[in-house]
């Protein structure tokens, strides 16, 4: 089972990692990754956009890609679009299974590509300008770990 | 009709609106030409760079130089992506 949304309205992560969860009682390893606006360097809102005939599509494929990489029972990719304020939940990715080394893989996997390879585009308001954030060479390094994806 | 253009991210900034739309058919020079007297030089450079790819009907494009824009299309300009 593969659950991937790109959500326009806040969600709730506990509920929904809760719902996931007891969806899949024959997991015996369910490893999940929140990410939050961060809260500091004078950030009032963040906002992500995206572009409808590519971002979810893309989200699909490599949830696809996860689940032929990893086995396991169940993935869950929840990302945002539109404005948010600090403590606002962003991204939200669980994976299921049988052992945990896949599931923390799988998680980490998908968390690279969704930062640096997904049709999201971030810009951040401080002191009340918006400012475009450009990808940080962090993120091209995490995901060349992972070598040549399909 | 004519093209829709879409400009994501920073290109939004560079161009001081998130669309617009321009006379079909046309290719990839006068797509530029365009592009830098409709809305800024700097938008038809930075879109020119390798770092810009194109999307033509929802569908990534490997050659942009060998485009070719009819009515009802819609094209859009993907700057580098930062999500998560």
């Amino acid at each position: 089972m593969s659950d991937v949304r790109l959500l326009t309205a806040p969600f709730d992560p506990a509920e929904e990692l809760r719902r996931f969860t007891a969806a899949l009682p024959q997991a015996g390893g369910i490893v999940s990754f929140l990410g939050q606006v961060r809260d500091g360097d004078g950030v009032e809102a963040l906002e992500l956009r995206h572009y409808g005939p590519l971002t979810l599509p893309a989200m699909v494929d490599l949830a696809a890609q996860v689940r032929g990489r990893w086995a396991l029972d169940g993935l869950l990719v929840i990302h945002r679009s539109g404005a948010m304020v600090p403590g606002e939940p962003i991204v939200l990715v669980a994976a299921a299974a049988r052992h945990r080394r896949d599931a923390f893989a799988a998680a980490d996997f998908a968390m690279d590509h969704l930062k640096s390879e997904s049709w999201f585009w971030k810009r951040e308001k401080v002191g009340g300008h918006w400012r475009w954030i450009e990808p940080r060479a962090q993120d091209f390094q995490d995901i060349a770990r992972w070598g040549q994806t399909a | 009709m004519a093209v829709r253009l879409v400009f994501l991210g920073r290109l939004e900034e560079l161009a001081g609106t998130d669309g617009g739309t321009v006379d079909a058919p046309l290719g990839w020079a006068a797509l530029l030409a365009h592009l830098s007297e409709a809305f800024s030089p700097e938008l038809a450079e930075t879109v020119l760079g390798e770092r810009v790819k194109v999307a033509l009907n929802g569908a990534l494009i490997a050659d942009k130089g060998g485009i070719v824009l009819a009515d009802g299309d819609e094209i859009a300009f993907l700057p580098p992506v930062s999500g998560g």
